[in-house]
């Protein structure tokens, strides 16, 4: 007998450790803020304390005297050097009317935390010193920060470019869904406010710029998701041509969205150096993040649901005041459209459907993707009127669900809003979540436990995402101001080890390591033979960056087509030094064997070391063993999934307790199962604090109330259950790996599995329906109005 | 006015004179030990924890005049030539770090969550952790480093001081 040694275990699906780790352990890892280069000078920003006020005068003397103070600056020194900072979504057939968004306010403040001055110092708290020492003469204007009110007549103006404060108005739809209402025997409404939302990246934003006068290169250390955009965008901003340009995205504290636009501080900071000729860093302060980086979300939704009696769906008709804030962000008017409308009908059979979206201006901070990005907000409005039909027709929410989901498809389905699904399997990831979680049985203990007295509720959701976003040819006709491929350029040195350089710029998501394993399954070589190199724009061909879970869905994919380009330039160099026909060679596991002789091999470390010394080349073969690839996907991925999450609320205090969260999302195969895990974590967490505890509060005056961490409540690890992760295995079948992205996919379904939830728990109350962050107070006082009425 | 201080971090000795105001997480950055984080400017994050003679404390919440005479360790500290403790070991692997930004608060709150109760359940980690604050694991991974650090024969022999 025989023994065979097993096969060792497939990189590709390991949980393998993360090799980003060890740096990060042991504070070796350099974040922007931990830059510090000679000469450097520190710049404080001042900030509009008014929601909407005229600039009558600015007095910087004071400041100018203060100790340490280098310079000050105000939006006149920016004439002529600065343009003002572009919209990047030009959203086609909508009338869109953008303003001027300047890197410092010129005569009207719009918000809370624009930006009206900047202090640079030879130390941070000098500059902070001295931005008390302007004296800034305002004339408060009335203000509007709700995004439907601020259309009505007679609300404040923000902009004489948008009469009604109306940025765009933008449509989608598909079937008559005029006559699906007309005929239709139950129609169920409903208004849903998603509330305005903070992002939260732990790590604040900053930037480091060292503009050098006698080269005339500038280069800028910036949080960001996509420093590739950032030099393009900074480019036409500053007027430094995008070859002496060099932007690094260093190691960044996570994004979730509010790391992709490029905001005043930004420009301010360039500006300071390119004044100065010497480094300048400026970091916020989480306050200062709160009041003028990206928010997110912030919708206000009037939609109804047709349907038949037996709860099968006929129509879906909503508009939407989608609040932009005071002006529109890099990527702000694609998020409540592109990214929301096109994916209403979810995985549902939705015959027919209309949308209309207003984008509308408030005196708020400006809005932009927050983790899901308009899909979330999708999610739920339609995940919210499935409960609420089938509380209507009395038919258990899952068998409401069940009739209407899409059947099983592996090679692309049609939907209304004229995307094409790739492939899905709805039905299957719901069972799995419902028998994971014992549904029936679940129901059981909920009526054995409303019969007590208690309240606890049981909340479902399946759903479908966008992601990978691409191709670039629908990214032109959407109004989108660039591409949406993907590059990798991997290169073997002559000892066999490899680099592999991204266009991509990842923040937390582990793509050191999951990268490195895609490169170890395709070619056979170690892991840890393997490196990453992301995030710098003079070392990495150009990508347009890491949001809308696309990384992995068309950067992983540009990666495999490089790989494999490398493989067929492997084999023919083998074939020619074993002196064997190209079609007679085989390959398996990092070895090119002559087919059934498995000794006359060369591997791919001798495949390395004699292309790059090229001293037996085949007549024709370029030196190097190195391979390129930009990706242009031929349509997004759709990852889908079914969550199940059960809450009780104590009857005395409001208060909501998770007692257990059942994800199952299919992003199809996983590269590192452990990884992917931790994203949904992640993702279900964020999506529970939109639910429960996150809510940015304007006053009427545009007063940002949640101003700090000590006021805007994310989820704390006190206030969690273990979240349990499963998942089902569909491949898409256009992604050379089958992948199709997870970042946003616990964030999609999970805010409105809770509220559903919840608003199942309360059903002996009568309660319908409730404003997110369903807090204890608001909970309370739902169940008492109720019990009161 | 200025002030001498006297600060031992690493194990080095420090002694500078400097502002009354400034923040004990200024000093240590300022020394370059850049691996203690600011994330917020109200003391709820955490990313900023470091241990003050054995005992975890907000160094943004802490004037580096307060700590004069003190003892301190921040992440550059805690690993030997590259060798991790059992805390780095065990969020490396448990997956209890995404971003790593809060990571360095994060291991001394989990180090002072061990040094009170060696033997902590998943609830009592998760009490533990609620001054500290991260976005991307939503905790779960975190609570499974802290556990996985418990059952280290190596914090053990510390005396639960990993």
């Amino acid at each position: 007998m025989t023994t065979v040694a097993p096969k060792p275990v497939r990189v590709f699906g390991s949980g393998i450790r993360r090799r980003e780790d060890p740096r990060l352990l042991t504070g070796t890892a350099r974040y922007t803020a931990d830059i510090t280069l000679p000469g450097m000078a520190y710049a404080a920003i001042l900030r509009s304390p008014h929601g909407h006020a005229r600039i009558r005068a600015i007095d910087t003397s004071g400041a100018k005297r203060a100790p340490g103070v280098v310079a000050v600056y105000t939006a006149a020194d920016t004439e002529g050097t600065l343009q003002p900072i572009p919209c990047a979504w030009l959203l086609p057939n909508a009338g869109l009317k953008t303003a001027p968004y300047r890197a410092l306010a010129a005569d009207v403040v719009r918000y809370v935390g624009d930006a009206v001055a900047v202090v640079v110092a030879e130390s941070d708290y000098q500059a902070y010193d001295a931005l008390d020492l302007i004296e800034v003469d305002y004339e408060p204007l009335p203000a509007t920060v709700d995004p439907e009110k601020a259309t009505a007549k007679g609300a404040p103006q923000l902009h004489a470019e948008a009469p009604g404060n109306v940025a765009f108005h933008w449509t989608v739809a598909g079937g008559d869904v005029d006559a699906a209402f007309a005929s239709a025997p139950v129609v169920v409404r409903d208004r849903i406010v998603q509330q305005r939302l903070i992002p939260t990246a732990m790590e604040p934003r900053g930037a480091v710029a060292q503009f050098t006068p006698a080269t005339g290169e500038l280069t800028l250390w910036n949080t960001t998701q996509n420093p590739h955009i950032v030099r393009f965008i900074m480019s036409l901003v500053t007027g430094v041509p995008e070859d002496r340009l060099r932007v690094v995205a260093p190691e960044v504290g996570g994004g979730f969205g509010s790391k992709i636009a490029q905001i005043q501080g930004d420009f301010v900071t360039v500006f300071c150096s390119m004044k100065l000729g010497r480094p300048v860093k400026w970091i916020e302060t989480r306050s200062e993040n709160y009041q003028s980086t990206t928010h997110g979300r912030d919708h206000v939704q009037d939609v109804e649901l047709a349907a038949t009696n037996d709860g099968r769906v006929l129509g879906l008709r909503c508009t939407v005041w989608a609040g932009m804030g005071a002006y529109l962000s890099t990527a702000a008017p694609g998020i409540p459209t592109i990214l929301h409308g096109l994916m209403l009908s979810g995985p549902y059979n939705v015959p027919a459907l209309k949308e209309d979206v207003y984008g509308v201006y408030t005196n708020t901070t400006p809005v932009e993707a927050y983790r899901g990005a308009g899909r979330p907000e999708a999610t739920f409005m339609l995940e919210r009127m499935m409960d609420v039909l089938a509380h209507t027709l009395r038919i258990d929410p899952v068998e409401v669900r069940r009739r209407n989901l899409i059947p099983a498809f592996e090679n692309g389905h049609d939907v209304v809003t004229g995307l094409k699904y790739d492939s899905g399997n709805y039905q299957a990831a719901l069972d799995k979540a419902l028998q994971h979680i014992g549904y029936d049985k679940l129901r059981a203990d909920q009526a054995a436990a409303r019969a007590k007295g208690r309240y606890v509720g049981i909340g479902v959701s399946t759903y479908v995402e966008i992601c990978g976003l691409g191709p670039s040819q629908v990214a032109g006709a959407i109004g989108f101001q660039g591409g949406l491929w993907e590059s990798a350029i991997v290169r073997f040195h002559p000892s066999g080890k490899v680099n592999v350089f991204i266009g991509a710029s990842p923040h937390g998501q582990g793509e050191e390591t999951t990268f490195a394993q895609v490169v170890a399954d395709e070619l056979g070589v170690a892991v840890t033979d393997v490196k990453i190199v992301h995030g710098d724009t003079d070392n990495t061909p150009m990508g347009w960056g890491t949001y809308g879970s696309r990384t992995t869905a068309v950067g992983g994919a540009a990666l495999a087509v490089a790989t494999r380009k490398i493989k067929e330039k492997a084999k023919l160099l083998a074939s020619h030094l074993l002196e064997a026909a190209v079609e007679d060679m085989d390959y398996d596991d990092g070895k090119f064997f002559v087919k059934g002789f498995p000794d006359r091999h060369k591997t791919i470390q001798d495949i390395a070391l004699m292309a790059n010394v090229a001293w037996n080349l085949p007549q024709g073969m370029e030196a190097g063993l190195e391979a390129s690839s930009f990706y242009d996907p031929p349509n997004f991925t759709y990852p889908f999934g079914a969550h199940v999450a059960v809450v009780e609320i104590d009857g005395e205090t409001g208060h909501v307790t998770l007692k257990r969260y059942v994800a199952v999302d299919d992003c199809g195969p996983q590269i590192n199962p452990v990884i992917v895990e931790g994203q949904v974590h992640g993702g279900v967490v964020q999506g529970i604090g939109q639910a429960l505890w996150e809510g940015a509060v304007y006053d009427d005056n545009g007063q940002l109330l949640t101003g700090s961490l000590a006021d805007y409540a994310i989820p704390r690890a006190d206030m969690l259950c273990d979240i349990e992760v499963l998942s089902t295995v569909t491949p898409s079948p256009h992604h050379p790996l089958g992948v199709k992205g997870i970042g946003e996919a616990g964030t999609i379904a999970s805010t409105c599995t809770v509220y559903n939830a919840v608003i199942d728990a309360l059903q002996p109350l009568g309660v319908g329906t409730m404003q997110m962050p369903m807090t204890p107070e608001r909970v309370w006082r739902a169940m008492h109005a109720q019990k009161g009425a | 006015m200025l002030h001498s201080v006297t600060i031992t971090v690493n194990g080095r000795s420090y002694t500078q004179t400097i502002e009354p105001r400034l923040l004990l997480v200024h000093f240590l950055r300022d020394a370059g030990l850049t691996g203690t984080k600011i994330g917020c400017d109200t003391s709820q994050c955490g990313a900023c924890v470091v241990s003050m003679d054995g005992v975890a404390v907000k160094s943004c919440t802490m004037l580096a005049v307060q700590a004069d005479g003190s003892s301190i360790t921040t992440i550059e500290g805690l690993a030997n030539h590259g060798q991790l403790t059992a805390l780095q070991e065990a969020f490396w692997a448990k997956h209890g770090l995404q971003c790593g930004f809060c990571t360095p608060g994060m291991v001394f709150a989990a180090q002072e969550i061990l040094r009170t109760n060696p033997n902590p359940t998943p609830e009592q980690i998760r009490h533990g952790l609620e001054g500290n604050m991260c976005r991307c694991t939503g905790y779960q991974n975190i609570v499974r480093s802290v556990q996985a650090a418990a059952a280290d024969p190596r914090a053990a022999q510390t005396g639960g001081r990993p």
